[in-house]
């Protein structure tokens, strides 16, 4: 590139430009019309629709399958069992990395969990596969299964959630509990919860010779073709997956499943198209959750509230086949200053599908528990909450000493703390009650994310009517990519979101990367703006070369993009529009391309975090244990913020999957059979809108010169940590009684409150 | 076990069908009429993502057999748009953020559009009673709530222009 470019600093750029700027959501329309087409809304010409078999043991063998009744069933093609299975041309045991899972493909007749797959069957309707599933009788040889502490199996492990440590230590524990004035310590229970997507798993699968069609909604575009194309023993670019709007992920569409895999392999034994799609119930087993826990805190302090230990120690559930865990201990790594702090794991094995990464997975339950254990500790100290968190506020990473590339907590905690209305909460519990005689609580706790990065591609083309095309294979699972991706790529481009069109959601566009760690808005976007510089530094060349242009010679005085026009930085004046440019050169079109990635000098040099705090509110009937929160205020700092929004969307979203942890969610197995009672939409409580409070967020501002050159971190799941427990502190300063589990039920209230009631005398 | 035929006037085209015993309206909008605007979350009830309206009421489509609603009339998301443009409630939903995934979106308009037409003037209290057996796991209600609320305010003062 022989003339420089010059693209505005991101702080100069805030002024004028689409990114901050609130935009309907591009995919609106369709989404509002219902013409968004999911996964499962296609129908190609001879489709067949599959059903899985699903076992409805924890463990042992399917011993018979009475697969004659299933294909006398009118209109039922195929039933695939370990018997006749086609063979895959991946182990189905053997994982795929980075984020390979071991997956239940019929490869032998073993049952690890209630729920997997134990046949598929095939059939021209959806009501003959459904029919012909049911006949197929299953006889089991059955084991006992293992549903808890008391008989699942413990072991060490060396790593928790996708590579994390599992074990972390800095300074010494001992010595910081030894000089200790007060150690505060407790058990804590979270239970094993499921993601829930309102669009339930789905794939449509086409083979044409040795390439293959998935329509199916996808966090991880290029991953997935690759690990398809391992099962299937073709190239990944014979995979195309199409996946333009999920109906949902959190996590638990970013990972291959069984299910999938087999709808794949009988389209392609069929040679016809097939569709399947799971159940709701079907979703509660193959397709992760978020594992259940017992974690165990100590907090040393000194006599001024200070911290001298924090010790978070986690025993984390997982399958019998499979080591996903939940790397909560970890949430104690990155928030409060401490000279020693250990962050250990255990794993314990269950007869239950392995559980995934769910909406902040270890972040959520980790947190949950830390800042329950912060308030014990803060009320040991007899000191305000909030007073022993800033106590504690940790200046730079604790442990590793590095400087936070921005961090604003404090802001956070203070503009939180004021629209809440915190100052004058009296210490002791069981102090306020409203108008009706309820009980009323007020609880605070922090929020910490860390911000990954995934590699990613991008391709920018700049068009002869000026307007762009911007491409990258990402994914949309609600939280508006489509839209915040598009303000990046506009900004780079020098035009108007309106004159950028994006392509996204199918696999044979450049690598978007993951749609997940809330990582997505920074890693594709940072390729797609690398692209649209790419473009722009193209189209420079051509107008500074050429005599007839104004911006001739600019070469090193340099041009700016701005209003679909390339103006020279030093003459104003001197100006000339993409199309212009484009038409004198004979050209339709110039592409930029680019690649981006972190810098590994940036995690190396500074601790990526993003932070936020919440104040909750909530009201609890004295005489029924029933417990309604009334307000939540989050004040959130992450960066440049591309579209509030959105954002503040997301903030939302996250925290009613905070009220829902603390109060709601849980899926409770039968611990004679290992077999979840409540998979189902209507006993596995998620929040209606009855259940919400008025919610508030703040978007706190945050120049973060260093997280990546476009400023931005994550905000897809800071929401839940943070909140849960704050809304669990709320129910202790309201009630007096400690809850040391979740969800928090009203029974835990009742028996409990007898007791507080004279402690607390009223 | 035999099919037999149901006629339903679906988003005013009149329709007969061969259905088999059992099958529920989901199936037959989806399946055999193409209508996949009307959405599947859950099949029991639960979710409230597949509602539609039968004879003007919101009715939850998974839980229905299609014998049991011999002639009626059958209205979803596909019906309710316009042919051009979009219908009052959608603009609110676009203009307010009330969507974010979308897939509780059919079933969330549905509802408003029933209780919009029985009320055109709703409380905030009756707008989250209409919603109560609608599940939307992304957005948290709020969006949803003022969008239904947004909209009763444009079909009213449209009304007021129209009659004026
Ligand atoms: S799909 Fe009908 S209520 Fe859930
Ligand atoms: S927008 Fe996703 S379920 Fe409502």
């Amino acid at each position: 590139m022989s003339s420089e470019i010059a693209f505005p600093s991101p702080q100069h750029r805030r002024h004028g430009s689409s990114a901050g700027q609130p935009l309907t959501r591009r995919d609106g329309v369709l989404k509002v019309t219902g013409r968004a087409t999911y996964a499962a809304d296609n129908h190609p010409e001879g489709m067949l629709y599959a059903v899985t078999a699903v076992s409805s043991i924890a463990r042992g063998r399917v011993t018979a399958l009475d697969v004659e009744a299933a294909k006398a069933h009118p209109g039922v093609v195929e039933v695939l069992t370990p018997a006749n299975r086609p063979p895959l041309s991946h182990d189905p045991d053997d994982k795929i990395p980075p984020f390979g899972f071991r997956v239940e493909v019929l490869q032998d007749d073993t049952v690890r969990y209630v729920n997997q797959p134990i046949a598929l069957v095939i059939a021209e309707t959806l009501e003959a596969a459904t029919e012909g599933a049911a006949l197929l009788n299953p006889q089991y040889e059955v084991e006992s299964a293992r549903t808890g502490l008391e008989n699942g199996e413990r072991f060490d492990t060396p790593a928790v959630g996708v590579g994390a440590p599992s074990r972390t230590a800095y300074g010494d524990i001992d010595a910081g509990l030894a000089a200790a004035v007060r150690v505060t310590e407790a058990d804590y229970v979270t239970p094993p919860q499921y993601h829930n997507a309102m669009e339930p798993h789905a794939v449509v699968a086409q083979w044409d010779g040795d390439r293959v069609t998935l329509d199916m909604p996808n966090q991880a575009l290029a991953l997935s073709c690759a690990a398809y194309a391992a099962y299937f023993g073709i190239p990944a670019g014979n995979v195309l997956i199409r996946s333009p709007f999920l109906g949902g992920g959190f996590g638990s569409k970013a990972i291959l499943n069984g299910p999938q895999i087999l709808a794949i392999l009988a389209a392609r034994m069929l040679d016809r198209p097939v569709k399947l799609a799971l159940t709701r119930a079907q979703m509660y087993g193959p397709v992760g959750h978020r594992g259940q826990t017992w974690q165990k805190l100590r907090l040393g302090t000194d006599g001024e509230g200070r911290l001298t230990a924090l010790h978070h120690h986690v025993l984390a559930a997982t399958s019998s086949f499979d080591e996903f865990m939940e790397p909560a201990a970890n949430a104690s790594l990155p928030l409060y200053a401490s000279p020693a702090i250990l962050a250990e794991h255990d794993g314990l094995r269950l007869d239950t599908g392995t559980p995934g990464p769910m909406r902040a997975p270890g972040e959520a339950s980790g947190s949950a528990v830390l800042e329950v254990a912060m308030d014990e500790a803060a009320i040991a100290c007899g000191m305000d909450p909030l007073e022993f968190r800033l106590a504690n506020y940790a200046e730079t990473e604790p442990g590793t000493g590095k400087p936070f590339s921005s961090k604003s907590l404090r802001e956070c905690y203070a503009e939180g703390a004021k629209r809440f209305g915190w100052s004058g909460r009296p210490l002791e519990p069981r102090r306020m009650r409203d108008e009706n005689g309820f009980l009323v609580g007020w609880g605070m706790g922090t929020a910490v994310f860390h911000c990954p990065h995934f590699p990613a591609e991008a391709r920018a083309t700049l068009r002869a009517d000026g307007t762009a095309l911007v491409e990258t294979a990402g994914a949309d699972m609600g939280q508006g990519a489509w839209t915040a991706l598009a303000q990046i790529a506009a900004e780079a481009l020098g035009l108007d979101p309106d004159q950028v069109e994006l392509h996204s959601g199918i696999s044979s566009l450049p690598d978007g990367g993951i749609a997940g760690g809330s990582g997505h808005t920074a890693s594709a976007g940072l390729a797609l703006h690398n692209a649209g510089v790419d473009a722009i530094a193209r189209l420079a060349e051509l107008a500074t070369a050429d005599p007839a242009s104004p911006l001739f010679g600019a070469g090193n005085i340099g041009v700016e993009a701005r209003s679909g026009r390339l103006h020279r930085r030093d003459d104003e004046g001197r100006s000339e529009s993409y199309s212009e440019i484009l038409a004198r050169a004979g050209q339709a079109e110039v592409v930029g391309t680019a690649k981006a990635a972190r810098d590994p000098a940036v995690a190396e040099a500074h601790a990526l975090f993003s932070h936020g705090a919440v104040f909750a509110e909530v009201k609890v009937d004295p005489d029924l244990g029933q417990v309604r929160v009334t307000r939540l205020v989050g004040a959130f700092a992450a960066g440049r913020i591309i579209n509030p929004r959105l954002v503040r969307s997301q903030y939302f979203g996250g925290m009613i999957w905070g009220i829902s942890f603390a109060l709601q969610e849980e899926a409770v197995t039968d611990r004679r059979t290992g077999r979840i009672m409540n998979a189902d939409l209507a006993e596995y409580h998620v929040p209606v809108n009855a259940d919400v409070p008025s919610l508030d967020a703040i978007l706190i501002p945050e120049d973060d010169p260093y997280v990546n050159p476009l400023g931005v971190k994550g905000v897809g799941e800071i929401g839940i940590t943070g909140t849960v427990g704050a809304i669990a502190n709320a129910v202790w300063h309201a009630t007096g009684v400690r809850v040391r589990h979740f969800p928090i039920r009203l029974e835990d209230l009742l028996v409990n409150q007898r007791d507080v009631t004279s402690a607390f005398g009223n | 076990m035999k099919h037999s035929v149901v006629s339903l006037t679906i988003n005013g085209a009149e329709r007969q069908m061969l259905v088999a015993p059992g099958s529920t309206l989901i199936d037959v909008l989806r399946e055999s009429q193409g209508l996949t605007g009307t959405r599947r979350g859950c099949e029991q009830g639960a979710c409230g993502t597949c509602t539609v309206l039968v004879d003007g009421k919101t009715a939850m489509s998974c839980m229905l057999p299609v014998e049991t609603i011999e002639g009626a009339h059958v209205e979803t998301i596909e019906g309710l748009t316009p042919p051009q443009g979009l219908h009052p409630i959608q603009e609110a939903f676009l203009q307010g953020f009330a969507t974010q995934c979308g897939f509780c979106t059919s079933g969330m308009i549905m509802v408003a559009a029933a209780l919009l037409a029985k009320n055109p003037n709703p409380s905030r209290e009756d707008v989250v009673r209409a919603i109560s057996g609608n599940i939307c796991r992304c957005t948290g209600y709020e969006a949803i709530i003022d969008a239904i609320l947004d909209a009763a305010v444009r079909i009213r003062s449209a009304a007021h222009a129209e009659a004026a």
